[in-house]
């Protein structure tokens, strides 16, 4: 079905499950419980969620299958938002042009800066990647001040042209009415459960672009891919010219950096110029080996843990930390509230920089990793009451082993 | 294929090739005949490697020309030369290591059949139906088909070699350069190796082959050349070279 063998289908049948129940798995504890600010199910978290994990799946078909890690594809992101902005100001505040010109747009930037930078392989590639998105960001500061507003950024006023906008026009980012703000809130007993129409809105373009990406993966395409990252240079002994390739790669997954940017421009109307700062960059490499590189769920999850952290973790401040100890004698409080308290709150940085050590330390292949060593050991054990299969004897195609 | 036997597929025109002071290679003259196995012998650090490269365009010679079939290779990308339709197989086997066995070998068919480059991104592999198939029946002939699903990494270096060549013949190169195609195999591997290899003639694959193991080179030539110190010594029939005294004295006297 949809090109995909039986068990690719099924995959992709349980991830749009998953995304599509993500306001009510991401929800798990009451209201009510102490417990509830661990609750990740708001619309603003969730589109973060789906927002970067589209960022993470575009970038892994760069970084997952040629092993080319690019430090600038935070250009791209900022590209699609001022696209999407600039729609907003120009037309009106429907969506869905700008989230188009963003795709253009950063598909034509990332061709120009693909051309360049892929003369280069390795460390060099990287650098280069990294200068251009370093440049991009102070263009956006300097030169480029009347497209970008400087440093007060990009939004919308009413002096705006707005050609498309008449009188009854919603004033916020919409789809063709639908407002992405909106949201449906649902109690279920002690359970809030919140259905966002931006998140919502999302999530069907993050499952249809990790359609695409499944299908990229599954390519003859993608396999030529995987093979530049093992050996490029056997490849054109093979008779392969590598370099639209990785130019392709490279498109595409600035096209899914630039439809990130987009989309993070259609939930809060803004852009500014601090999304292309090299630390963006980083944080999508750090999603993409923290959830496992070169998996198709890997970067996902990835991007969801980082959000997650930053979100949640940093609002585990003292008082917080209080209540939870407040139980124990006053010393014993004391002493765990200072071993804690850097470690949350403004301090979630450095647990996820520990937790990133430890990842690449002893799971190099992230989550993904680390879940198929859990997966295998429940499966080990079926297996070993199974005599281990034999290799079959090779077919005979020796004549006489003639000569000695 | 052509009809007459004696035609001349690969020209080697006085190639001269120098890194810094070293002469590595020095008014070499080849003439290879279409359908026939060419072999190329000579001691350790002769040149005969860096022949091969300058032949598929790892290496830029000095001065001189490679002409391939009415086309010049000096100057053409590596690709390029492939997708006229040579074929190595490289000394240390250049693989791909990190995929299974039946992608490597399957790998290559992308560019025989759809030139240097396809970007097939909406297409299944599971389709390629056709191409899988060859895969597999050419891993039979080299005995690989039982380990198809392993990574290729995990083979041993005789098997890498015989993975490699059936990642050259899956392209039905017109010619196939093979630098000690047998290295590291066991006798019995070796032998199924020349045995597939006498296969190839038989089709009337035209074959360069760089051997130290005599065995095989002299089961397999029509034609030898002797290369010393980047110069080529000798050439002619496998008996008149066998029993070529400067040939003797290239190899007898060094090992003496």
């Amino acid at each position: 079905m949809l090109g995909l063998s039986a068990k690719d289908t099924g995959f992709l049948l349980f991830v749009t499950f998953l995304t599509l129940a993500t306001p009510i798995l991401l929800q798990p504890f009451p209201e009510t419980s102490s417990l509830a600010q661990f609750n990740a199910g708001y619309p603003d978290l969730m589109q973060r969620f789906a927002i970067y994990g589209i960022f993470a799946i575009g970038f892994n078909i760069l970084f997952g299958l040629t092993g080319y890690l690019s430090f600038g594809h935070a250009a791209f992101l900022g590209v699609g938002s001022y696209s999407v902005v600039w729609m907003y100001k120009l037309l009106s505040f429907n969506v869905l042009p700008g989230l188009i010109l963003a795709i253009v747009l950063s598909g034509v930037f990332a061709l120009l800066i693909g051309y360049v930078s892929l003369r280069r392989s390795g460390i060099y590639f990287s650098i280069l990647t990294l200068a251009f998105a370093q440049m991009s960001y102070n263009l956006a500061y300097s030169v480029f001040t009347p497209l970008t507003n400087g440093e007060t950024g990009l939004q919308v006023y009413t002096s705006d042209p707005q050609i498309l906008m008449g009188e009854g026009s919603t004033q916020v980012p919409n789809l063709f009415g639908l407002v992405m703000q909106d949201s449906i809130k649902l109690p279920v007993g002690d359970w809030l459960f919140t259905f966002n129409v931006g998140y919502y809105f999302t999530a069907v373009i993050a499952i249809f672009v990790f359609y695409i990406s499944l299908r990229i993966f599954r390519s003859p395409f993608g396999l030529i891919l995987r093979a530049i990252k093992t050996n490029r240079t056997r490849l054109s002994y093979a008779g392969i010219n590598t370099r639209p390739y990785m130019l392709a790669a490279f498109v595409i997954s600035g096209m899914y950096a630039g439809l990130a940017g987009g989309l993070l421009a259609a939930m809060d109307p803004l852009a500014g110029a601090e999304r292309m700062q090299w630390t963006a960059s980083g944080e999508v490499v750090l999603m993409t080996i923290l959830g496992g590189a070169g998996t198709l769920m890997g970067p996902v999850l990835g991007a969801g843990f980082i959000k997650y952290f930053e979100n949640i973790f940093s609002k585990i401040n003292e008082s917080v930390l209080h209540d939870w100890f407040g139980a124990l004698p006053e010393p014993v409080r004391d002493f765990l509230i200072a071993i804690v308290s850097p470690f949350v709150g403004d301090g979630w940085q450095l647990t996820l920089g520990l937790l990133f050590v430890l990842v690449v330390v002893f799971l190099p292949g992230g989550i993904m990793e680390g879940a198929r060593r859990i997966g295998s050991i429940f499966r080990r054990k079926p297996a070993a009451a199974e005599p281990a299969k034999l290799p079959e004897t090779p077919p005979a195609v020796a004549g006489d082993p003639a000569g000695e | 294929m052509t009809t007459t036997s004696h035609n001349v597929v690969l020209h080697v025109d006085d190639v001269r090739k120098t890194f810094g002071g070293l002469h590595a290679l020095s008014d070499i003259d080849l003439a290879v005949e279409e359908g026939k196995t060419h072999a190329i012998i000579g001691p350790n650090g002769a040149g005969k490697s860096t022949l091969l490269n300058v032949i598929v365009g790892r290496l830029a010679p000095t001065s001189g020309a490679v002409v391939f079939d009415g086309h010049i290779l000096t100057g053409k990308q590596p690709h390029e030369i492939n997708q006229l339709g040579v074929a190595r197989v490289f000394q240390t086997p250049e693989i791909f290591p990190d995929l299974p066995v039946l992608h490597n070998v399957m790998t290559p068919a992308f560019a025989k059949r759809d030139g240097s480059y396809k970007l097939h991104i909406w297409e299944n592999l599971l389709d390629e139906k056709t191409i899988q198939e060859e895969a597999e029946s050419i891993l039979q002939d080299v005995g690989l088909w039982e380990r198809r699903m392993d990574h290729a990494g995990a083979l041993s270096r005789g098997d890498k070699r015989r993975m490699e060549l059936a990642m050259c013949l899956i392209q039905h190169p017109r010619l196939l350069l093979l630098d000690e195609p047998t290295a590291g195999m066991s006798r019995h591997d070796t032998n199924t190796t020349i045995d597939l290899l006498k296969k190839l003639k038989e089709r009337g694959m035209t074959k360069i082959i760089i051997e130290h193991d005599m065995h095989v080179v002299f089961s397999l030539a029509d034609k030898i050349s002797v290369l010393a110190q980047g110069r080529i010594i000798a050439e002619g029939d496998p008996e008149d070279v066998r029993n070529d005294p400067k040939v003797k004295e290239a190899y007898l006297g060094g090992a003496n």
